[in-house]
């Protein structure tokens, strides 16, 4: 039961991680002065909410680790996080596409996490909904804006949709964790919001002038801890002092 | 300006309700909801406002600095236009 509920709590908390890793690798570096803010903001957000999904863990675990042990001291197998949101900044193009992919999926879990039988985990959704609300504004926003402007940006835009299309449906596999803590009524029945998330995702993309992929060959393994040959380089620099300086404090 | 700039936006922002919006500086943006994006991130992010107003920077229109002697120095030996010979209750805020 416990050890469910603790790899159930680190696959949530995973996927913010990696995608607030992934933001964070823009902080000076975002296209503009403001859509660096933005994108740094986000990650913040993420972070933050990820802190109280890893304390929570870590009370779990019982086992003398903290969060930040939890967080940053775990081999690559051992990340359950969904390969979309490791995907490389490759261009704002697939920057924003990530995002929203991630986003409009973030949104209706944490809808449904709400509703969870466990009070803490229900707590942090209800307390994470509001900042995942405006990721969601800000990251469709930009798909419309990329869709819609010029030859250029829907190129960009359309080929990083094109690419990242095959790490969407991982989102709505369970896993065995997944599995019993849905039949314990804590976990989110994933499978059930894949025909809204799609039906939403679609209808976004036709705003934006973006063309639907059609292909049905989709990647999977991050939730089983198998990774693409990004993680490895994500986990370098996200665990570089901890495994340089072991407990170093700020 | 060249072409691939986005425009210029003046960002106000009300700091608390009952407070008038404020001048916080300017920021670039392609068009006014961009504008709004952009400054609630840029200027709102440590909780400074609850409204923001923005305006394209181009439809300010401004007081010429060398006109300043016949613009404002005929005002500054007039003090009797302030109202500072009235007591004002400690109750009234933000006069």
């Amino acid at each position: 039961m416990k050890e469910n509920l603790y790899q159930y709590i680190l696959g949530i908390a995973d996927n913010s991680l990696i995608l607030g890793q992934r933001l964070g690798e823009l902080c000076g570096h975002g296209p503009s002065l403001e859509t660096d803010i933005a994108c740094t903001n986000i990650s913040l957000d993420l972070l933050g909410q990820v802190r109280n999904y890893y304390q929570y863990a870590a009370k779990i675990a019982n086992d003398g680790r903290t969060e930040d042990d939890i967080a940053m001291l775990r081999n690559e197998r051992e990340y359950l996080n969904v390969l979309l949101v490791e995907q490389p900044n490759t261009d704002f193009g697939y920057i924003i596409a990530r995002q929203f992919l991630f986003d409009v999926y973030h949104l209706m879990f944490l809808n449904e996490l709400q509703k969870s039988n466990d009070l803490t985990l229900s707590a942090i959704a209800t307390k994470s909904i509001k900042e995942v609300s405006y990721h969601q504004r800000f990251s469709s926003d930009w798909i419309k804006r990329l869709g819609d402007g010029t030859e250029e940006s829907r190129s960009r835009i359309q080929s990083a949709i094109d690419e990242l299309w095959t790490y969407t449906d991982e989102l709505f596999h369970l896993t065995e964790a997944d599995e019993v803590m849905v039949s314990e009524g804590i976990g989110v029945d994933v499978t059930k919001l894949k025909e809204h998330y799609y039906k939403k995702v679609n209808d976004i993309l036709e705003e934006a002038t973006i063309q639907v992929p059609e292909s049905k060959y989709f990647q999977k393994g991050g939730k089983k801890g198998i990774h693409t040959e990004h993680m490895g380089y994500i986990l370098t620099d996200l665990q570089y002092m901890q495994r340089t300086y072991p407990n170093m404090e700020w | 300006m060249g072409t691939k700039n986005w425009p210029l936006w003046e960002i106000f922002v009300r700091s608390k309700n009952g407070l008038e919006h404020r001048h916080f500086g300017s920021l670039h943006a392609a068009d006014a909801e961009m504008a709004l994006e952009n400054a609630r991130d840029v200027y709102t992010r440590r909780n400074e406002g609850v409204s923001i107003w923005v305006v394209e920077s181009k439809n300010i229109t401004a007081s010429n600095p060398e006109h300043n002697g016949e613009m404002f120095e005929p005002a500054q030996d007039k003090v009797y236009r302030h109202p500072t010979f009235y007591d004002l209750p400690d109750d009234v805020k933000h006069m």
